[in-house]
């Protein structure tokens, strides 16, 4: 069916609204990657056949959702209207749910989460901590659509900002809206998006033709804030695009998404598909003389191709290498047109402006940094997920409020933000508020808004190495200074992770740092060095550590430590005997057991399944003495 | 092993023809030919090149700077094991050592009876289930090195149970 008037959308949405039941139970079932990978498909089989065989299917309605956000308790299931929440839920529990919850009311208390702060059982949704304290502006809606079901979308409101902004908006309007809403660019550089906007529209084309990209080469990792929202609510990006595309006067988009989000990438397709249908992509938009339409285009896997330039080459089929920015690409981007490009948080928050208006919007957060940023919040960490907080909210809030804190009564020991790009935060900073300028100040960054906690097992040299060597492998290769320099450094932290750092060491990352930073082409390489930099800056200690007394407290640089069996601790139960690859392990049942040092390759298998704790690591010196 | 003389260009055509032969489109037709053939046989990219007008070292260049492709055959199973920074700290670092030795090749390798490709990714965005890898697309989060070698030994004994059979 084709929406040709705005009044049409609307009485869609009424007739929608009207169908359903605000009574009728549903059961509500996280089908995002995480809840996916923790098996929820069998899940949904096992509920729908229960349903069955009971004879109450047309009396409750399952809804698969896109990520809820707390992955570390999936598969997740709600039970609406009550909002009645239980975790881990496994096929055998379908059974006592139907007939508990479903059939007779009742709560089944073992699928409850249960607050590690109190101790107490939580029932229902809102009262999670986890929930209680974000303001899911964006996230919040995954909850409730089926990102298969279009009507879900219609039922919250969707594409009433489109219909407004079409309708009641000259594009110009639209921009000074989002001017005024204060955006902020979410992918990590932190342009002000209505100013963004307002030069594409500004910038001269010969054939008018301009275009609006959607970055979704979500390459950061332990980032995924983008594939929840393109998995979960695909249609918020393409509206947010559409009234982009409206404002600064282009008919033709964007994704372009990463391979490796199958499902963002099925989902996304189908979306669009849906939205063609209903005349809310294509030609003559809702009937208002408005062409825009939309292409998914798959990177092929280089994190380079988030960069913008190197994105936009990409997209012309070649291969993604950044250009240096001289002429910006709202002026000469894909195909050397206007191309405004935004990233998906960004995009996801422009109907919220539209709809409820930029006074609204930059009432939250502070004085610099507008809205609600999405972090996902991951690592050494109890409640790993997505979260989305107001900007200026502080880290510990983050991180010990809703994150529930380091799991194994560990000790915290930074954590770190902005991706390759970012730099570790370090206890003493954890009252920072978060935001776009505070982040910058202690020399990491925001980034896309992947959030690693690391705790004490956590080596600083060596995540200093991972990121270096992580640039590398992804260093595109076009400037010296980022393909030389990046393995220059990387080779000294090998040497240094190795036991064969030299005094000096330090200086010499911190010189090639600032060359690079000064000499670079792209953002990906002047930002390189700052994950070096901020660990030298607030873990000095560690490296000096490794360099002067070749130790590695954490025990993760292979060379600096040894594991050893704690004699008093060693039950003798030869779990870690069997399981030691080159049988570098001795001793006889109920009796203390030895590692041979020679033998061992350090794999640590012993160290993680030993029940008692008497597998130890040492410093290869005071092991020996 | 399929040898590249005896690979059917048909396929490629229809790939090409679906994205209008536009040379714009040359990275989603690799990813095409890629999902279509596991991997970019020599002959597929020198059609490719003639139908897009693209000259074959540009095609080659595309090939080789993304991740997504590879020249060689990939095996029957391909296993991406997630290096993201989540994974990193819980320690994938020893669950791909212990793949590696399982199985005998390094990451980026295929084994020589093509059963297996071990591949890394950066990211695979399931952080709360790290370490994670993906197997034939199939996650399997949490991975110890206990567990990831009992799931390894689903596949390997599969493959000693063929050759077995190949012997007799």
């Amino acid at each position: 069916m084709k929406l040709t008037s705005p009044e049409e959308l609307e009485q869609l949405r009424t007739s929608i609204l009207d169908a359903i039941d605000p009574d009728k139970l549903s059961i509500t079932i996280c089908s995002g990657t995480g809840c996916l990978a923790c098996g929820c498909e069998a899940l949904v089989r096992a509920f729908e056949k229960e349903l069955k065989e009971k004879e109450i299917d047309k009396k409750v309605d399952i809804k698969t959702t896109g990520c809820h956000g707390f992955c570390e308790r999936g598969p997740i299931t709600v039970i609406r209207p009550k909002g009645i929440f239980y975790q881990k839920v496994e096929p055998e529990d379908v059974e006592e749910i139907i007939s508990k919850t479903i059939i007779s009311n009742r709560i089944v208390e073992r699928l409850l989460y249960v607050d590690p702060a109190t101790g107490k059982q939580i029932t229902y949704e809102k009262d999670v901590p986890f929930y209680a304290l974000q303001t899911r502006l964006i996230l919040g809606s995954n909850g409730f659509i089926n990102p298969e079901n279009m009507d879900d979308y219609f039922a919250i409101g969707g594409y009433s900002a489109l219909s407004r902004a079409l309708f009641q908006m000259k594009p110009e309007q639209v921009i000074t809206e989002v001017i005024n809403s204060k955006l902020r660019g979410r992918g990590g550089g932190g342009f002000p998006t209505g100013w963004k906007w307002d030069s594409c529209r500004s910038a001269e084309s010969e054939d008018g033709t301009r275009y609006v990209i959607c970055n979704a080469d979500e390459g950061d990792p332990g980032a995924y804030m983008d594939r929840s929202v393109l998995e979960g609510n695909p249609h918020s990006i393409l509206e947010g695009m559409t009234i982009g595309a409206y404002a600064v006067g282009s008919n033709i988009g964007f994704i372009y998404v990463r391979n490796e989000y199958p499902l963002a990438v099925k989902n996304v397709n189908a979306a669009i598909s849906r939205a063609r249908s209903y005349g809310l992509l294509g030609q003559n938009i809702l009937g208002s003389g408005f062409d825009f339409d939309i292409e998914v285009s798959r990177g092929g896997g280089a994190f380079v191709c988030g960069e913008s330039t190197a994105l936009m080459a990409s997209l012309e089929g070649r291969v993604g290498r950044p250009r240096a920015k001289y002429v910006h690409t709202v002026q000469k981007g894909l195909h050397d047109k206007p191309s405004n490009l935004n990233n998906v948080e960004t995009w996801a928050n422009v109907p919220l402006i539209i709809n409820k208006g930029a006074q609204w919007y930059s009432k939250i957060g502070t004085e610099g940094s507008k809205g609600t940023k999405i972090f996902s919040l991951v690592g050494k960490i109890n409640n790993t997920g997505l979260v989305e907080v107001p900007m200026g909210m502080t880290l510990r809030e983050i991180i010990y409020d809703i994150g529930g804190g380091i799991p194994g009564n560990k000790e915290f020991k930074a954590v770190q933000t902005g991706g390759p790009s970012g730099g570790c935060i370090p206890e003493h900073l954890m009252d920072l508020p978060v935001d776009f300028d505070e982040l910058t100040k202690v020399g990491s960054m925001m980034g896309s808004g992947g959030m690693i906690v690391m705790d004490e097992d956590t080596c600083m040299v060596d995540v200093a190495r991972y990121f270096l060597s992580f640039l590398k492998d992804e260093s595109c290769g076009k400037c010296i200074p980022c393909t030389e320099g990046i393995k220059r450094m990387l080779e000294i932290l090998d040497s240094i992770c190795k036991g064969q750092g030299k005094e000096g060491d330090i200086e010499f990352l911190e010189e090639i740092s600032q060359s690079i930073m000064n000499s670079a082409l792209c953002a990906l390489g002047t930002t390189a060095p700052n994950p070096v930099l901020s660990t030298i800056k607030y873990f000095r200690d560690e490296y000096e550590a490794h360099i002067r007394d070749k130790t590695c407290s954490a025990g993760v640089c292979k060379d600096l430590f040894e594991y050893f069996i704690d004699d008093e601790l060693c039950t003798g139960c030869g779990r870690c005997r069997k399981e030691c690859p080159t049988n570098a392990i001795s001793g006889d049942k109920k009796e203390p057991h030895n590692i041979d040092m020679k033998e061992c390759m350090k794999c640590g298998a012993c160290f993680s399944l030993c029940r008692f704790n008497a597998v130890r690591k040492g410093s290869v010196e005071g092991v020996r003495s | 092993m399929q040898l590249t003389s005896q690979i059917p260009l048909d396929e490629v055509d229809n790939i090409v023809d679906s994205y209008d032969a536009d040379k714009q489109y040359l990275i989603q037709i690799l990813q095409d030919i890629t999902s279509e053939y596991n991997y970019l046989p020599e002959q597929c990219l020198r059609r490719v090149s003639k139908r897009l007008d693209v000259p074959l070292s540009e095609v080659l260049e595309v090939a080789t700077f993304y991740k997504a492709f590879s020249l060689k055959p990939r095996g029957k199973h391909l296993i991406h094991v997630c290096l993201g920074t989540a994974c990193h700290v819980r320690g994938v670092p020893q669950i791909l050592d212990r793949i590696e030795r399982t199985l005998n090749i390094k990451a980026g390798q295929t084994s020589d009876d093509l059963m297996f490709t071990l591949e890394t990714v950066n990211c695979v965005g399931a952080c709360a289930l790290g370490p994670v890898i993906v197997i034939d697309g199939q996650y399997h989060g949490q991975m110890t090195q206990t567990k990831v070698t009992k799931l390894l030994e689903k596949y390997t004994s599969a493959r000693r149970g063929k050759d077995e059979t190949d012997k007799s």
